[in-house]
């Protein structure tokens, strides 16, 4: 069994590959992975549903932190999917013995040692694990503070569980260690990508767009008086605030992330990028707090209030996104 | 988000853990705070759960009464609706549907229970029965 070293993140994707990196050579936060696989987005997919409901997402899609790896700290992530439980657990096996700690992609119905609140149908947690003892898993999850165990069934089923998004197994591990890598010339490609994501994106309900989209589309459900609109709303803030670390969450890794870069590249503007995305992370906060009230009837439902806030976080963005563009 | 007004609110959601969130510290540097929870998100959570329940339940009369198969129960109680059994069993939405009609479902064959059965993580003569309680 090898030395793990166990870390809490906000995200459980870019924690893992933040503990992973680092465990195999080179140190990194979890919001400099976040950073580097530029992973910070919106995204409104009303066509998309999940339990009768749109997608919203406020980061890259699952699997995408792991696979920025490969092209940006030029190294190889090995993925790999299996067809059945049997054969995943026995490649599982396998790598712990070699020694190798591996990022496992889950569904957290599964794990027993995750309270009941926790649990949903929810196929994309990452989780680390690092060794066995029997018939016992030694597991890292970024989710807890401390490392945890997991049963060999429960663990099977997690990892084989169907549905949305299904792992069929994942798991995942460098293949080499990881080489020290040049932030100078890495830094302002990624927040380059990422300005990309936001600023220009192929469609509009994507990026800043999204968001503005998202806020008319509110306005339009009250104007139809839309009995579901207080379900409805009740879905983006548990989107933003439960699934994952949330959306204002991913907001406030990235203003971490473009800390740390401006550190590195010894660059003020950054510096007040950072700030200016803290301050977004804040707003996007006040809009759940004030849909809430709403909901909840605490104070009387006005569709372009709330509107209002979400484009005002677009705004707040979209500035963002120009200072730090013009910097690089 | 400063790291005083990272919300301590002891959220029953959170089952006693702490999540850690990002924030910054008095000289404006970001630092990893764990946080017990945050009423706004709690809200929302325990309306999705609250939701689950209150269709759990109505199920669960309705099956009593022979209204429905015990299938739509246990969908519910293994916290799934209609889209989520569909896709961790491979059986098409309008097929499930049909297998809510207790006719139906009594006549289902065992290879069908046993994907219903397995998605769910339990037995096969469980997902026949509905319990004395609805909870």
């Amino acid at each position: 069994m090898v030395a793990f070293q166990h870390r809490q993140a906000a995200h459980c994707e870019s924690g893992v590959v933040a503990s992973l990196v680092s465990h195999y050579g080179l140190p990194m936060s979890e919001p400099m992975a976040f950073g580097l696989a530029a992973a910070l987005a919106f995204a409104y997919l009303p066509f998309i549903k999940m339990g009768g409901m749109p997608l919203i997402s406020y980061r890259m899609w699952p699997g995408a932190i792991v696979t920025a790896m490969h092209k940006r700290l030029g190294i190889t992530m090995e993925r790999q999917t299996f067809r059945d439980s049997a054969a995943g657990m026995a490649a599982l096996d396998a790598q712990l013995d070699a020694g190798r700690a591996v990022g496992l992609q889950t569904c957290i119905y599964w794990l027993p040692y995750v309270p009941e609140q926790f649990r949903f149908h929810f196929n994309v947690h990452n989780l680390i694990v690092y060794g066995r003892d029997g018939d016992e898993y030694l597991v890292s999850d970024p989710l807890f503070e401390t490392v945890t165990r997991c049963p060999r069934d429960a663990l099977a089923k997690a990892r084989f569980a169907k549905g949305a998004m299904e792992a069929k197994g994942l798991m995942y591990y460098p293949k080499q260690a990881v080489p020290n890598i040049d932030y100078r010339k890495l830094l302002p490609a990624v927040i380059r990508a990422n300005y990309r994501n936001m600023m220009q994106p192929l469609f509009p309900m994507i990026g800043i767009k999204g968001i503005r989209f998202l806020a008319r589309n509110i306005v339009k459900l009250e104007k139809k008086k839309d009995p579901s609109l207080p379900l409805y709303l009740t879905h983006i803030v548990r989107m933003q605030e439960e699934i994952g670390s949330g959306g204002a969450g991913f907001r406030f890794i990235y203003a971490s992330f473009l800390q740390e870069a401006a550190a590195l590249l010894e660059n003020a503007v950054v510096m007040d990028a950072a700030k200016q995305l803290t301050a977004a992370g804040d707003e996007w906060r006040r809009f759940a707090l004030h849909a809430t009230k709403m909901i909840r009837g605490r104070s009387p439902m006005d569709s372009q209030a709330i509107a209002g806030i979400l484009n005002h976080c677009a705004d707040r963005e979209a500035a963002m996104w120009k200072t730090l563009i013009t910097s690089i | 988000m400063e790291k005083d007004s990272v919300p301590q609110d002891n959220s029953p959601t959170y089952a006693g853990l702490r999540k850690l969130l990002y924030a910054v510290d008095a000289q404006g540097k970001y630092t990893g705070v764990p946080s017990t929870g945050w009423e706004v998100e709690s809200f929302a959570t325990q309306t999705a759960v609250g939701e689950l329940d209150r269709l759990r339940r109505d199920a669960w009369q309705r099956a009593r009464n022979g209204q429905t198969s015990t299938l739509e129960f246990h969908m519910y109680r293994n916290r799934m609706e209609l889209d989520t059994l569909a896709a961790t069993t491979g059986i098409w939405r309008w097929r499930v549907r049909r297998h809510f009609d207790p006719g139906r479902f009594a006549k289902l064959s065992v290879r069908d229970l046993t994907r219903y059965a397995d998605a769910m993580g339990i037995t096969i003569d469980a997902l026949r029965a509905v319990p004395d309680q609805a909870d």
